[in-house]
């Protein structure tokens, strides 16, 4: 397959250490983008959250237990070898999502979708939420809607579009000012500008100048351990969740605690210890 | 005619080309795709130019800048002001969702009168000529002093406001709201004299020793304080988080130190006695002769009262690490000890505060980098002198009728007869955020004529006889001083980024409408024209910044000077407040960021980010260490009883909180008219009864005995 070599390829790394579990990410998210709300929102399962902050405790009983929190947008899986076949976009009859090669976002298209919900059952992350019931918002509410994302209807999938409307509100703005690139802070999502604690770096992965470049450092070859991964970190703290599974997503996490990074995959007895110190092809740094 | 094979197979072919060939088929399937697609009922919102407004949020203490996003002149988005003072573009979940309160279902948007158990809209004007009817009485009699006043904070100028409508009506009885803030001015008065606040320089200190402060759980101004923890690794600072529950800032901690619930003060004087005993004091940069008050009674009564071995015993810790903790506080560069359990305002004790105050002027960072800060109190505000008639010197010769809010609850409630003729509440919630609730309602009954200034239908509201319905605060301008443990002073200015969407007002504006239908010299008190001129009138000496910046700076990094530290407090040992009743475990509230304990009640973004491990369905979800919890099931059903009350929960197994401690979280059980917040869960209040403290008047009861059953 032929890469853009100025493709962008957009993603984040969110360092767990800082973040506080406060729920910002989640609201910011929600207000940016329209997101619906309903008298229960209690039954996880049906309550739409683009982003949805997960806790994980170390599993140690008192008083050696600890705590982390772990937002969860998509993860915008590039796929096996980074081909663009994310789990989603492979089974979706309606190519109602797709992957973009030129800023590496999974799309999601509202009026496509039809609702067959193929999509939610391949991806590995529960990152995709389903419309049971149509939006409704209280008197007035409706007020607030942003016209930069369309509300979705009953029976359509929805998920994270790591903020596209925003991007594409960036680019028109380059564009306007006779310029060819946006820069670094131009383009930043809803969860990020929110974040009080600063845990999420947003920015370009191809771009070395950016951010979260340098504190991914993305291996530019694929994982010799298993051919599938491409743009491991090398980074000993970072890590993705499921990695092993070739997703090859563009969410990494960061944290400085084992036990946390264990946490991003399962592993059998003892396989951990194989695995914990092999951060990207060493032999390419 | 005859149909031969032939004829037949070419008919059959002939329809099929024309099927084929027609448009027919083709435009009904792009008619249906196109059909399908149409969905009359799903909004679309409205294009146009974008533009930003910004403001200052004031939905909590913390008062951060706010970038109000606008689309065609209509608001979409809230986030937060960049380079602004207090959160530097930080901002958090209640803030952002702040548009939702716009258009709140629970919103009050008419004047209200009370009419039997239901309320009937009114107008302004009926409204103002109620109230101004019913006070002119009050005043007729003679006894102006029977009029009392609750608002949510003592600074600003509204709050001057209603301070200035009591004096000028005649009446001491104004009361505030217990909060972070005035828990810190009261332990500065009793440490360092009256007139003063403390600020905690957690952007410098390099180690944090929190007695529960919730520093992500909200506590003081929660954004600085986010921003301040999330610097804490690359500064190589420390954070030290002692309390019984893995709170999510006891997580984020370099260590979590479980202690009993309720030992704080003990824990706090037994460090005081570690230092004092190994002479780690007289810090090189601070003198002991600013210690007054019986330093050396102090230093006696913490040696006996508080050693180690003792302590230890009460706290559930190891003497040893008592010791180590002490030591490493008073060696530290630039320590600083921070009191406020949670969100510091509900719960807390005079002794407490300045038990944890006390280990701040032991080790001499007041007024130090990355110490404590202690801060004259605000004086921008310049109002012209208050003219009072004989009526109103009669009231202000009165002795005021009760020593706290609290004082004035219980006094309400104690008897049949009514204390007071009519009770003004402000921007307060104390039906549902006091302990006992219950008590606090049945208290508001005995007042004759409740007026409520609130925004929201809520707990309060509905026992008010009128409601004047008051502006959010996207709607409103007011001054906004910085408070809540904040190291810097900044006065912020919020200013209306829409039209009142309903018919609300400023409570300025209500205020001076009522002012001027009592005629006499409480109109000539309030001789503005709205309340917006006299804002710019009675900050003039800054309102040129302010107005043009939206904030004015006035005073950051460490005060000059040194000051004294008066011992006589805490000299006596006054008793540490204990949890009420028998049973064998301790229930404590939680306060949770995603969650509100006052006012407002969350928004139906924030409650959406609520975990199931807190509230399912409507069954609100206790934490319980899993080895106090024999015999239940995890996720299962129990009934929590206490001497106030009893509760139907779940309960969470959670080896985060100390065994014999139940955790249940502050913030749900509301009852007010919002089925996306409310009638979900237990108020925890519900459940707690008042422990007061004598000679502060606080409501010290953290938690309350208890024992869960099955259900």
């Amino acid at each position: 397959m032929i890469q853009d070599k100025k493709a962008h390829k957009f993603g984040m790394v969110i360092d767990l250490d800082k973040c506080t579990g406060c729920g910002s990410c989640m609201v910011s998210c929600m207000s940016e983008n329209n997101v619906p709300f309903k008298e229960d929102e209690s039954r996880k399962k049906d309550s739409i959250t683009w982003m949805r902050v997960y806790k994980l405790t170390n599993g140690k009983s008192f008083p050696d237990t600890e705590v982390v929190y772990m937002p969860r947008p998509c993860q915008h899986c590039e796929g096996k070898g980074g081909h663009g076949h994310s789990p989603c976009v492979s089974v979706c009859p309606a190519t109602a999502t797709d992957y973009d090669y030129n800023t590496g976002i999974v799309s999601q298209i509202y009026t496509r979708c039809f609702g067959c919900r193929y999509c939610m059952g391949a991806c590995p992350y529960h990152a995709r939420y389903f419309n049971w019931w149509d939006p409704k918002w209280p008197e007035g509410m409706e007020n607030y809607l942003s016209p930069n994302v369309s509300p979705r209807m009953r029976g359509v999938v929805e998920k994270c579009s790591l903020c596209y409307h925003r991007y594409q509100l960036a680019r028109e703005k380059a564009y306007a000012e006779g310029r060819d690139q946006i820069e670094e802070h131009e383009y930043q999502t809803a969860c990020t500008t929110a974040c009080p604690a600063g845990a999420i770096v947003f920015g370009d992965l191809n771009n070395p100048a950016h951010q979260v470049h340098q504190i991914v450092k993305p291996d530019p070859h694929p994982d010799p351990m298993n051919k599938d991964v491409v743009g491991k970190s090398r980074n000993p703290k970072v890590f993705r969740l499921l990695e092993r599974l070739g997703t090859n997503t563009k969410i990494y996490y960061m944290s400085e605690r084992e036990w946390v990074r264990k946490a991003g995959d399962n592993y059998l007895d003892g396989e951990w210890d194989k695995v914990k110190n092999h951060h990207g092809s060493a032999s390419h740094d | 005619m005859k149909v031969d094979r032939r004829s037949f197979l070419g008919l059959g072919l002939g329809a099929v080309a024309g099927v084929v060939v027609s448009p027919v088929g083709l435009k009904l399937t792009d008619d249906s795709s196109i059909w399908t697609q149409n969905w009359p009922w799903t909004p679309v919102p409205v294009d146009g130019e974008i533009s930003y407004d910004n403001s200052v949020c004031n939905l909590c203490p913390g008062n951060c800048g706010i970038s109000v996003r606008k689309i065609a002149g209509r608001p979409v988005k809230i986030e937060g002001l960049a380079e602004y003072p207090i959160n530097d573009g930080g901002v958090c979940l209640h803030g952002i969702a702040g548009l939702q309160y716009l258009y709140d279902p629970a919103r009050v948007k008419t004047p209200l009168k009370k009419n039997g158990d239901k309320f009937e809209k009114i107008s302004w004007k009926e409204a103002i000529a109620l109230t101004a009817g019913k006070l002119a009485d009050i005043r007729t009699s003679n006894a102006p002093q029977k009029l009392a006043c609750v608002t949510d904070k003592s600074q600003g100028s509204v709050a001057k406001l209603f301070e200035r409508f009591l004096t000028a009506f005649g009446s001491p009885n104004l009361y505030t709201m217990p909060s972070l803030e005035s828990n810190l001015e009261m332990t500065a008065q009793t440490l360092h004299g009256a007139g003063n606040t403390i600020g905690f320089d957690l952007d410098n200190s390099d180690f944090v020793l929190s007695f529960g402060a919730g520093l992500i759980e909200g506590w003081g101004t929660p954004v600085s304080c986010f921003k301040a923890n999330a610097s804490r690794k690359e500064r190589n600072a420390k954070l030290y988080q002692i309390e019984p529950r893995l709170s999510n800032t006891a997580a984020n901690a370099d260590k979590w130190i479980p202690i009993n619930p309720g030992t704080e003060s003990d824990l706090a004087l037994g460090l005081c006695a570690v230092i004092i005993k190994k002479n780690l004091f007289s810090g090189n940069n601070y003198d002991t002769g600013n210690f007054k008050g019986g330093f050396n009674k102090f230093a006696i009564m913490v040696q006996k009262e508080y050693a180690p071995e003792k302590v230890a015993q009460i706290c559930g810790i190891k003497a040893a690490e008592i010791e180590k903790i002490a030591v490493m506080f008073a060696r530290s560069k630039m320590p600083v000890a921070i009191p406020g359990k949670g969100r510091g305002n509900i719960g807390q004790s005079l002794k407490e505060f300045s038990a944890v105050h006390t280990l701040n002027c032991l080790v001499g960072n007041l007024n130090q980098k990355g110490g404590a800060f202690i801060m004259p109190q605000n004086d921008y505000l310049s109002f012209p002198e208050a003219v009072m008639d004989d009526v109103a010197e009669i009231g202000a010769g009165q002795e005021k009728l009760a020593g706290s809010i609290n004082d004035l609850v219980a006094k309400l409630a104690a008897t049949d007869k009514p204390v007071v003729d009519a009770l003004f509440v402000y921007n307060a919630n104390p039906c549902y955020s006091f302990s006992d609730p219950k008590r606090v309602k049945k208290a508001f009954k005995q007042v004759p004529f409740v007026v409520s200034f609130s925004s929201f239908l809520d707990e309060t509201a509905m026992e008010a006889d009128v409601i004047f319905p008051i502006n959010t605060f996207l709607e409103k301008m007011e001054d906004v001083p910085s408070q809540a443990g904040f190291a810097k002073n900044v006065i912020g200015l919020t200013r209306p980024v829409i039209k009142p969407v309903f018919d609300t007002k400023d409570p300025g504006d209500a205020l001076i409408l009522l002012a001027q239908a009592l005629g006499g010299t409480i109109a000539e008190n309030f001789e503005w024209t709205s309340y917006a001129q006299c804002l710019e009138g009675i900050t003039a000496d800054i309102w040129d910044s302010l107005s043009e910046k939206g904030h004015v700076l006035v005073s950051e990094g460490a005060p000059d000077g040194t000051v004294y530290v008066d011992f006589t407090f805490l000299s006596t040992n006054p008793s540490t407040i204990q949890a009420d009743g028998d049973f064998e475990l301790t229930l404590i509230p939680i306060d949770n960021m995603r969650l509100t304990g006052t006012v407002p009640a969350v928004s139906p973004f924030a409650m959406k980010t609520v975990s199931d491990k807190v509230l399912t369905g409507t069954d609100i979800v206790v934490e319980i260490n899993p080895g106090t919890a024999k015999g239940f099931k995890d996720g299962g059903d129990a009934l929590l009883t206490t001497p106030v009350g009893t509760a139907k929960v779940k309960v969470n197994f959670n080896d985060g909180i100390m065994p014999g401690v139940i955790g249940m979280v502050r913030g749900l059980g509301h009852t007010f008219d919002n089925k996306f917040v409310s009638n979900k869960g237990v108020n925890v209040n519900d459940l707690i009864g008042p422990v007061i403290e004598s000679g502060s008047g606080l409501d010290a009861a953290f938690g309350i005995k208890a024992k869960i059953s099955k259900a």
